[in-house]
């Protein structure tokens, strides 16, 4: 089992890399990096860490109140505020606008009782937007986290008779100490592509991202060379952020575990539950709002889409769930050889590459390649499902890992002691902890893939769109009320995939 | 056994009558193709007269039909490429990969005269600042509006055609004088969008008083929506100009025919197509032939436009002006 791990990493380096070559040997001549350039490299990088930053730490309190507290609609909560992080950008751009923006509803209610209006458009309103976006994926994956501690451990705890303080000490801190790195490389990386962001909120090109930098090269200026180069730095981002989070990460194995469901959470009091009303309170209002807007805008008009955007959903339905399955054949190996060894966790750093890169140069890339053998329109909706597959790629690895990691160390000994090998043990003994992770993973996959633009916006054949770029011709020909009911049936679609997965993931789970 | 070998036989005639059907391929930006785009009506006026089947291939974009044009190179199948405008004709005929057309342009309709060897315009549009009709204080030029607490939503330059076209725009009334007004302009921008969709709908959820557009906008509003609550602000320096173009490719193994298709543009079967579908006024037909409705456009007394080779010339220069004065 172990070579194919190490060998579809290989190959997944090789198709990321392989269209930065193939800019980059396009060429006329080779790249410079300008005053520009560098002024976009440092935004970037300053956007991504605050955003990165501010996602994770809000997270916290969030999982940890998701984890520890039962109430009615919990599992649909969980589930809505996980929205934000599969709409298209646009849609929750203008979500969020519809709330914090000059014309929003907090504008309307500050001024109403008299306290002057609130601009968000600059740094604060990128990071806002990139916190809007990517917290729901920081809130589930350390919520995963706590979800993996063995129930016994916690029952342990409550008869040891444990304080917050104890609880804190002995499950929090360490379980937060493997996956914050992770999680919040995840959502550094994801922020160092953001393009639209950035430029729509930051107010002007004091927020110019590597991402419009290369736009810039590409259809400004045609160089090819600067493209590729800029490229270059975006991989030399990902592998720089990705050792460093790697060695912020240690993994302390948490013992094993039946599975079981805790039955009451050790250290709980008032003032804690206080403090989780209040995190729960605040994403919701926060995620679920802007949500809110984007619904009560486009929900009526879903009854009046033109056909062309029903068929178009179709084909994104086929694509997310072509792209979820492929994702998963590829993120299990790489998962499991990463989990197995010391050092091969750098191994995860491959599927990074996949969000660190820029989907114009990977799409123009795979366009050179494929250009000379075969017509990359007629191929666009295959080419869109492999590159959403590689795309989601990192999220699945990021549930994956550590469960898995946790799977080897707690069974993966006794199955090793009982002689188990090859498909058997990874069916009886590894598999069975890997379905939780997996069935999110493969959710988000899906979810994803029906989201993006992706670069079927750079292949697009008349008669191939899917539902996000469907929406954006809409948005472009002046048709905004059916685009914002386009925006609706993506969102409900993207969720209700994301749940069918998610909840085969926890077919027999008690909790 | 019998029936099969008919079957067969049938199959290949269908399909040597299929391979002797000439086929034209026109690259286009993905707006001009869309169901409501005027793509479908022209495809079926064309295939009624050439005897051909025309397909349409798009990439998003005048400037990405442009870079995916130099992707292809020689090898391209494009036998036209349509979207185009003049700010990016002058790097196209320099790539090589555009013929001559070799027609004579008559019967244009445009407000500037018409000398290119190697396009032909379709339609045109003036860039305007768009504004609901209740708007106070509509500004009258970019001074104006720089001195005044109007808000507006713009384009960035470097991802939108419009936004290039703002920015010779500007460059085009005041010359040395631009980066002054970009800086007079900078507290009027609440933010400047990637593309032009992004800003058009940040102006109709209110974020911005003003949104670039084109003087053709209200028309979409009045025409397909019935709302008359849009007008565009006529500022007196005058409007630059955007004129999308067509060309035939130099490797087209459709000469002939991709000639009967600018012939054909310039007619009245594509032309009247244009203003109710592209929402742009038509290169080739006489203003009283324009949709009802069109009549109450606000019409710029100046006309602003710099031909190719200035456009292309002065385009770097007004961008780092640009960029300069609004990141201070």
């Amino acid at each position: 089992m172990d070579w194919a791990g190490a060998a579809l990493a290989a190959l997944v380096c090789l198709a990321l890399l392989g269209p930065l070559l193939a800019v980059m040997l396009r060429a006329e001549a080779p790249g410079r990096l300008g005053a520009a350039d560098w002024a976009a490299i440092r935004f970037t990088l300053i956007q991504a860490v605050l955003s990165a930053a501010v996602s994770v730490t809000l997270a916290i309190p969030v999982a940890r109140a998701l984890a520890r507290r039962r109430f009615v609609g919990r599992s649909l909560f969980v589930t809505l505020t996980g929205a934000p992080f599969i709409l298209p950008v646009i849609v929750a751009v203008l979500g969020l606008l519809a709330i914090f923006g000059r014309a929003g509803w907090l504008n309307a209610a500050l001024s109403g009782i008299g306290l002057g209006t609130l601009d968000i458009y600059g740094l604060s309103g990128v990071v806002l937007a990139h916190v809007f976006l990517n917290l729901p994926l920081a809130v589930r994956l350390i919520l995963q986290a706590w979800l993996s501690l063995p129930s016994e451990r916690i029952r342990l705890a409550a008869s040891l008779g444990f304080s917050g303080a104890d609880m804190r000490r002995h499950f929090e801190r360490p379980l937060l100490r493997e996956v914050l790195p992770g999680a919040a490389l995840v959502i550094f990386l994801i922020c160092t592509t953001s393009f639209a962001v950035a430029l729509t909120l930051g107010g002007g090109p004091r927020a110019t991202t590597v991402e419009l930098a290369i736009y810039q090269a590409f259809r400004f200026e045609f160089d090819l060379g600067r493209a590729a180069l800029l490229g270059l730095v975006q991989v030399a981002i990902c592998l720089a952020a990705g050792l460093i989070a790697l060695r912020a990460a240690r993994v302390e194995p948490m013992g094993a575990g039946l599975d079981r469901p805790p039955l009451s959470w050790p250290g709980d009091g008032l003032r804690a539950r206080i403090t989780d009303g209040a995190a729960i309170v605040g994403a919701g209002a926060f995620l679920l709002l802007p949500l809110a807007a984007v619904i009560g805008e486009g929900a009526l008009a879903i009854w009046s889409l033109p056909e062309s955007v029903w068929w178009a959903a179709g084909r994104s339905i086929l694509v997310a769930v072509a792209s979820s399955a492929l994702s998963v054949a590829l993120a299990l190996p790489i998962a499991l050889f990463a989990a197995r060894g010391r050092g091969r966790g750098a191994v995860e750093l491959v599927g990074f590459l996949s969000i660190a890169i820029s989907p114009l140069v990977v799409g123009t890339g795979l366009f050179i390649i494929i250009y000379p053998i075969a017509d990359p329109v007629a191929l666009s909706l295959p080419i869109t499902g492999l590159v959403n597959a590689l795309v989601a790629l990192p999220f699945l690895l990021r549930a994956l890992v550590p469960a898995a990691r946790a799977a080897e160390t707690t069974q993966g000994r006794l199955a090793d002691a009982l002689g188990m090998r090859g498909v058997s043990r990874l069916r009886l003994a590894i598999l069975p902890r890997l379905r939780r992770p997996l069935g999110f993973g493969g959710g988000l996959a899906a979810a994803f893939s029906m989201g993006d633009l992706g670069v079927i916006a750079l292949f697009s054949a008349p008669s191939q769109s899917t539902l996000p770029l469907e929406m954006y011709r809409l948005m472009g020909a002046y048709r905004t009320d059916d685009a914002q009911g386009a925006a609706v049936l993506l969102l409900v679609l993207s969720l209700g995939l994301f749940w069918i997965f998610d909840r085969g993931g926890r077919v027999n789970a008690a909790a | 056994m019998r029936h099969t070998i008919i079957a067969a036989g049938l199959t290949m005639i269908a399909g040597v009558a299929q391979a002797q059907t000439p086929v034209l391929t026109v690259y286009t930006y993905d707006s001009f193709n869309t169901e409501w785009g005027p793509g479908p009506a022209v495809e079926a006026a064309f295939e009624d007269i050439c005897g051909c089947d025309l397909q349409f291939v798009t990439a998003g974009d005048g400037a990405a039909l442009l870079s995916r044009l130099r992707l292809e190179g020689a090898r391209s199948d494009a036998d036209i490429v349509l979207g185009l405008d003049t700010n990016l004709t002058a790097a196209a005929v320099e790539t090589g990969l555009i013929a001559e057309h070799g027609l004579m342009a008559e019967g244009l309709s445009l407000p500037v005269a018409w000398e290119d060897m190697h396009f032909l315009p379709y339609d045109w549009g003036y860039f305007a600042f768009v504004h609901r009709t209740d708007l106070a204080d509509v500004p009258t030029s970019f001074e104006v509006l720089a001195a005044s607490d109007v808000s507006i939503v713009v384009q960035d330059p470097r991802s939108s055609t419009p936004g290039l076209g703002l920015l010779l725009w500007v460059q085009n009334a005041y010359g040395d004088r631009a980066a002054e007004i970009w800086e007079g302009l900078s507290d009027n921008i609440v933010t400047v969008t990637p593309g032009w969709s992004e800003s058009y709908d940040l102006f109709l959820e209110g974020e911005a008083d003003m949104v670039l557009s084109y003087t053709t906008s209200p028309a979409y509003h009045l025409i397909a929506e019935e709302d008359d609550g849009f007008t565009a602000a006529a500022f007196d320096e005058g409007h630059y100009m955007q004129i999308e173009v067509a060309g035939v490719l130099a490797n087209s193994d459709q000469p002939e025919l991709a000639r009967d298709f600018l012939t054909f543009m310039l007619s009245g079967a594509f032309q009247s197509v244009i203003p109710t579908t592209n929402w742009m006024y038509p290169a080739a037909l006489p203003a009283s032939e324009w949709p009802e409705g069109f009549e109450t456009l606000i019409q710029p007394e100046t006309a602003l436009v710099y031909d190719a080779e200035e456009a292309a010339a002065i385009r770097d220069a007004a961008l780092a002006t640009w960029q300069s004065a609004l990141s201070n």
